[in-house]
């Protein structure tokens, strides 16, 4: 049987940049350039990357919260990179997100049951009154909140809290993948393995709920993914199952981004080595040509700059995107 | 004797909810050359604590309640805030840099304006002599094409290029302590390994010492040698960065190590979170703040005041559990 849920091939995201009364276009920034991957029901794939790598822009594209420039994006069969809006949500409620910023992305003035309630109500997933209110009551213990706060409003819950609040509001919607954007980075440390638990005990409860996870920590990345990709200024370097991306990284990109985390323990981290990048992450209005890691890349040769590489299989599934690996 | 000593400083903010003992009995020294970590979640009270030595807090609300900043000789505390003395030490022998380098630098000043305000002040130079080494230090810093970038404003620069910008006004006058209070959460990681390489490599140089304030672990395992944990207000636990990731004695610092995921991590290990909240710092029970959420407390942690830092073996801890026999 074929378990694929999402199955994303060469995405394109393109933004004009506009100038003047007439806005007129006078370039385009790539945010996504031809990006493909799927993701398996009952799997967790990591999207990371530094700032302005594409991380968050793909998983919108995947919410087709944007129109693609270009690609398909095919979700349970069906390819929904262009429909219409009014044709997209059926999908869209398989397929909820849980931001950010636990602040910002929960109304202040509604109570947590309706907002956890409100994708219950906007999709009738319940016959009447009391079923919503059982339903929303189930919901909050799920997350591990108490039922009892139903009536409260966002101000009153913690950060972590509130996260839970999102994560139910996501659940209400009866998803078979959720699109987690960055859900832990606004928390305090020991908060963040809370949520970290309570999201992989609600896929082992729900069996077949994927996750794409999207985040810039790669240890919490590695952490709970199946399989990680790791982007760099719009385009996947590397996409492997995440044992392998510690232990063996292929691409330079990922080297260095591996050996720039800190592992909290000191004999381990006497016995690493640096590799400390030259210069920073190049503007995505004007990427540099061919490989666009070559400005930076230590083992670079004169090719990268002429080469565009594609992301091929070097065994296991295993893909990178570099000349001088494959 | 140490370069600084900080003597059971209190810092309590007076605010219309109560009474918030943000600082509250801690003391920590730093010796000249050292890199020393403070690591703690947001409001444990660690920046307060750094503010606090400079006598940089807001007051009202905020007062220092009691304690002695002992360096150069001088209790830094005596001095008036404003006065003289005082100047002198901030910025010329104790900088700081701070989290955002975006607020911290003045957006309608050039690069060059806020580098010589600094060299004026502190080292009386002249116009010619601060362009020079204005550049001298934007280049040291790794700002490419310094001369040119030197009459930049902040905006004109990345979140990277702009700490360093920070870094080397912190530098500028020659500093004994550099103080830096989370100098790369705002920053991806890649850059984060550049700029406190940079740091590291600066205070190597100049013989400085510098102070690391952070919540990631990691930043202090890699970079310093040792390291104080704060937790509501106070240090709970205090050694060398070998003694206390190979063997930590306080049960918060056990949980801080268990519920952070790993790089290099087994696969299918399931993290340890530390249950319950950080603590509301509004008027606190006089017993051990971390009660609440300690897995191994007993009763005594019930029944007695918070307890005061002690020696065990190289390790000083805030406990009354011998967690080392739990553990093993």
């Amino acid at each position: 049987m074929d378990d694929t849920l999402l199955e994303v091939k060469g995405l394109k995201m393109y933004f004009p940049v506009t100038r003047g009364l007439m806005r007129r276009k006078i370039a385009e920034v790539k945010a996504v350039d031809d990006v493909s991957f799927h993701v398996k029901t009952g799997e967790t794939l990591g999207l990371v990357g530094e700032t302005g790598c594409g991380k968050t822009t793909t998983g919108r594209c995947i919410l087709r919260l944007y129109r693609p420039t270009a690609g398909q994006i095919i979700f349970e069969g069906h390819d929904i990179s262009y429909l219409k809006e009014k044709q997209i949500r059926s999908t869209r409620r398989k397929m909820p997100l849980i931001f950010q910023d636990p602040y910002g992305s929960l109304d202040p003035r509604q109570s947590a049951g309706s907002i956890v309630g409100e994708p219950i109500k906007f999709h009738k997933l319940v016959l009447n009154n009391q079923e919503y209110k059982e339903r929303v009551a189930d919901l909050f213990r799920m997350v591990g909140l108490d039922p009892n706060m139903i009536n409260r409003v966002p101000h009153e819950f913690s950060g972590g809290q509130r996260q839970r609040i999102g994560i139910a509001r996501a659940l209400a919607c009866e998803p078979s993948m959720i699109v987690c954007d960055e859900p832990i980075s606004a928390l305090d440390v020991s908060i963040q393995s809370q949520i970290i638990n309570l999201l992989e005990d609600l896929q082992k409860e729900f069996k077949g709920l994927s996750y794409i996870f999207i985040a810039h920590d790669l240890s919490v990345v590695r952490h709970i993914s199946d399989r990680v990709a790791v982007m760099y200024l719009g385009r996947i370097v590397e996409l492997t199952e995440s044992k392998k991306l510690y232990d063996n990284p292929l691409h330079p990109y990922t080297q260095a981004l591996i050996s720039a985390v800190p592992i909290p323990d000191r004999k381990v981290e006497k016995r690493r080595q640096q590799i400390i990048l030259k210069g920073e992450v190049p503007s995505p209005l004007n990427p540099p040509s061919g490989c666009h890691f070559h400005p930076r890349c230590p083992i670079a040769s004169p090719d990268c700059s002429q080469i565009v590489p594609a992301l091929s299989d070097v065994g296991d599934g295993h893909q990178v995107a570099c000349i001088k690996v494959q | 004797m140490a370069l600084l000593t900080v003597e059971n400083l209190k810092t309590y903010f007076h605010t219309d909810f109560g009474l918030v003992k943000a600082v509250d009995g801690v003391s920590y020294e730093i010796n000249e050359g050292e890199i020393v970590g403070i690591v703690g979640e947001s409001g444990c009270g660690k920046s307060v604590t750094q503010l606090s030595t400079l006598q940089l807090i807001s007051s009202p609300p905020g007062r220092i309640e009691d304690g002695r900043v002992l360096f150069d000789g001088h209790d830094l505390l005596e001095f008036s805030a404003n006065g003289p003395e005082m100047r002198a030490t901030r910025g010329g022998k104790i900088a700081m840099i701070f989290q955002e380098p975006m607020t911290s630098l003045n957006p309608t000043l050039s690069v060059f304006q806020q580098l010589s305000e600094m060299l004026a002040l502190h080292l009386q130079m002249d116009k010619e002599t601060q362009r020079k080494r204005s550049i001298e230090l934007l280049t040291q810093v790794g700002i490419p094409d310094a001369k040119r970038r030197i009459d930049d404003y902040p905006h004109q620069f990345s979140g990277g290029m702009r700490q360093r910008v920070m870094i080397a006004m912190a530098l500028s006058c020659n500093p004994k302590i550099l103080i830096a209070d989370e100098p790369t959460t705002a920053v991806d990681v890649t850059t984060q390994a550049q700029l406190l390489l940079l740091m590291q490599n600066m205070v190597k140089q100049y013989n400085t010492s510098l102070i690391i304030v952070t919540h990631n672990l990691g930043v202090v395992a890699r970079y310093a040698e040792r390291i104080y944990v704060m937790y509501a207000g106070r240090i709970v636990e205090s050694g060398s960065c070998d003694d206390i990731f190979n063997q930590p004695k306080h049960p918060y610092t056990i949980g801080l190590l268990k519920c952070v995921p790993r790089l290099d991590e087994e696969e299918d290990r399931r993290l340890v979170p530390i249950e319950g909240l950080p603590p509301n710092l509004i008027d606190m029970p006089p017993t051990c703040a971390f009660l609440p959420r300690c897995p191994y407390s007993i009763d005594r942690c019930r029944e007695e005041l918070w307890p005061p830092l002690e020696l065990v073996d190289r390790q000083y801890v805030s406990c009354y559990v011998d967690t080392k026999q739990i553990t093993q």
